[in-house]
């Protein structure tokens, strides 16, 4: 009877000792996490960078930029892309960021709420917002559907990709734009989200999570129009896929803003790089890449690159992010919510 | 694969009391054949194996019983009932009519439709032209016959997501042969049959190997007609290898995600899947609508399985009769 429970016994400690060694090994890694941080801090420190999806090809030149200067010398990056209220929310779970650099402003807001963003976060000049840009059509090559202006993304048969407004940013100013442009800058409510309406019910087919998947989507073949960034628009062109683009008359302002989280543990690096993004020589890059600047030196360089629409609808219009989300966009609650919802469900 | 065939006899044998395990790359085709036909020594380690010793063993053997039922259990429970459980109740987390709401949706509706139909079309197709494979395979003699043999396996060890774009490269946009297939169902059959591919050819093969050949030369010998030696002798014998690699092809099918996802092109009500609508639903911060579509699908890959034991094991008891 002796062996068997010996046996037992060792299994016991040895399972035991198994579920203690997964939790110990998992309370031993975020404890050690500081301290090799730390370590890394004195030769090199990483900046965990958290973004939408489509800036990747300006921090594609800013970061090497960055790191030719005094500040950002041996500052290494860890970088992660995704749709923009997923990239947010990951944040707020509690993913390591140093540096967020969403597509509206709501998913900093977000970040605030949660008590990782200090709330003067865009206390700056340029209120946190680095570069922008501006909602624009995107065609096939030739513009074989004629499309010009809003109206002719509603005539019969025409196919519109655009993301969705649930996860992404880039969706919300796609919708914005319209809606702007349709209610007279909110005043006609009533016309905008008819048009956001007849839009999305009869037009919008597929829904991806993000403005670069959107992109991807419109490139492989579906749809006529693809609803996006200017700056989008630009890259897939200089990158030769056969599309063009057709800004309209009225429009919409496109402001990305970027935050620095208050916890960092490379407050100081993450910080240099955020005031780095507002210097001209940065400003000059973005500008390269497609990103309207917010520097007015460097917007009055690049002015013929970047023309100015007919008339240029901002968030400031519609009585800013908090009235635009909360009335809008809040799930459940919000009307276009709503028309989403009801069209997709 | 080798070890398996070893394992293979001819012949019905008693049913183990293994519970049907969800499919898994690699050891699913092994699985079916066990389920039909496999030595009993090859299966000891299931719980049925075990008890059945035990109640002729004595000493040692009587103690372990209870330790073995004890880690089994608890393995199981650790790694597939606890996290099964945990979904189905963030499933209900809004009660019955939440749960009710979110698979009534209209596009989760379609997804699993979508899901079921385009499933059991690649479970079909697989039926028959797995069964085709393996027939040649253990059949015929040609040049290549273990290049082929080997390729077969190819679905199981590549990722799905180099599935997907292998698929997209060449039925994609401007595709080489003018066929593009991406953003249609059609798109997804042809992901599907790709990744299940080995279900019922690995099912199918050991059991055509170990058949008996004399039996279909008698039938032959006695006036029966290819199709007759086929259909009356061949088949039956070959019908639950056949069952149960289709039937683990279909609930691979409804659950694969890799795969489908370039080449499908997610379309609501066209061509998204379950597994894709649950994606969409946690990117946009719904977990509630993800949960119970993936309870949803769990129920329809768990009733896949146990209509497949039934039936298995309903045929299996035919068999002995008729011995």
């Amino acid at each position: 009877m002796r062996r068997p429970s010996i046996a037992l016994a060792a299994i016991a400690v040895t399972a035991t000792l198994g579920l203690t060694a997964c939790a110990g090994g998992g309370a031993s890694d975020t404890a050690a996490g500081p301290g090799t941080a730390a370590a890394d801090g004195a030769a090199t420190s990483t900046i965990n960078l958290y973004a939408y999806a489509v800036p990747k090809v300006g921090f594609d030149v800013v970061i090497p930029a960055f790191q030719k200067t005094k500040a950002g010398q041996g500052v290494q990056f860890q970088q992660s892309y995704g749709a923009s209220g997923d990239q947010s929310r990951k944040v707020a779970a509690g993913a390591e960021a140093d540096f967020v650099n969403f597509s509206v402003e709501p998913d900093i807001t977000r970040l605030v709420d949660a008590g990782l963003v200090d709330p003067n976060w865009n206390a700056n000049e340029h209120k946190g917002i680095p570069f922008g840009s501006v909602v624009t059509i995107v065609v096939r090559k030739g513009n074989p559907k004629g499309i010009k202006d809003w109206d002719d993304l509603l005539k019969p048969g025409v196919e519109v990709v655009t993301p969705n407004p649930f996860s992404s940013g880039s969706a919300k100013w796609n919708l914005l734009a319209p809606y702007a442009a349709k209610s007279n800058g909110g005043v006609d409510k009533a016309a905008g989200l008819a048009y956001v309406s007849a839009l999305v019910k009869d037009h919008v087919k597929v829904q991806p999570k993000s403005g670069r998947e959107a992109t991807e989507t419109f490139l492989q073949g579906s749809g006529d129009v693809l609803l996006s960034y200017e700056n989008e628009a630009l890259f897939v062109e200089k990158n030769g896929d056969p599309v063009e683009h057709v800004t309209p008359p009225t429009t919409f302002k496109i402001e990305n803003p970027a935050a620095v989280l208050k916890g960092s543990k490379n407050l100081a690096t993450a910080t240099a790089f955020n005031d780095y993004l507002y210097t001209p020589a940065a400003q000059k890059l973005l500008a390269e890449a497609g990103f309207r600047p917010v520097d007015t030196t460097v917007a009055q360089e690049y002015a013929s690159k970047f023309p100015a629409p007919a008339k240029l609808w901002t968030i400031a219009d519609l009585g800013g992010w908090k009235t635009v989300d909360s009335t809008l966009f809040k799930k459940d609650v919000g009307d276009i919510a709503k028309i989403y919802d009801q069209a997709t469900q | 694969m080798t070890s398996d065939l070893d394992q293979q006899r001819g012949g019905p044998r008693p049913e183990t009391d293994a519970a049907p395990l969800p499919p898994r790359p690699g050891a699913t085709a092994s699985d079916g054949i066990r389920r039909h036909g496999g030595d009993p020594a090859a299966r000891g380690e299931t719980s049925g194996g075990a008890s059945r010793r035990a109640r002729h063993g004595k000493g040692l053997r009587g103690l372990r019983r209870p330790l073995g039922i004890g880690i089994v259990t608890l393995w199981l429970s650790v790694i597939v009932l606890l996290p099964l459980a945990a979904l189905t109740v963030a499933a209900f987390d809004e009660g019955l009519a939440g749960f009710w709401e979110a698979i009534t949706a209209p596009a989760a509706l379609a997804s699993l439709w979508v899901t079921v139909l385009v499933s059991a079309v690649v479970a079909l197709v697989n039926a028959v032209l797995g069964t085709l494979v393996a027939w040649v395979l253990v059949r015929d003699e040609f040049r290549g016959k273990r290049f082929v043999n080997a390729v077969i396996d190819l679905p199981f060890a590549l990722p799905t997501i180099v599935a997907s774009i292998v698929l997209l490269s060449l039925y994609g946009p401007n595709s080489p042969i003018g066929v593009e297939l991406n953003a249609t169902r059609w798109g997804l059959v042809v992901a599907l049959l790709f990744v299940t591919l080995p279900f019922v050819v690995r099912s199918v093969q050991p059991v055509l190997i170990e058949a008996d050949r004399e039996v279909e030369e008698a039938a032959a010998s006695l006036g029966a007609t290819t199709w007759t030696t086929f259909r009356r002798i061949v088949l039956p014998t070959l019908a639950p290898a056949i069952l149960s690699g289709t039937g683990l092809a279909f609930a691979r099918a409804i659950g694969e995600y890799g795969s489908v996802v370039l080449i499908g092109g997610n379309i609501p009500r066209e061509t998204q899947v379950a597994s894709q609508y649950i994606q969409q639903q946690i990117e946009i911060d719904r977990p509630l609508n993800a949960a119970a579509v993936s309870v949803a699908l769990l129920a329809i890959a768990f009733v896949t399985l146990l209509l497949l034991r039934v039936v298995s094991s309903r045929s299996q008891r035919r068999e002995e009769r008729d011995a």
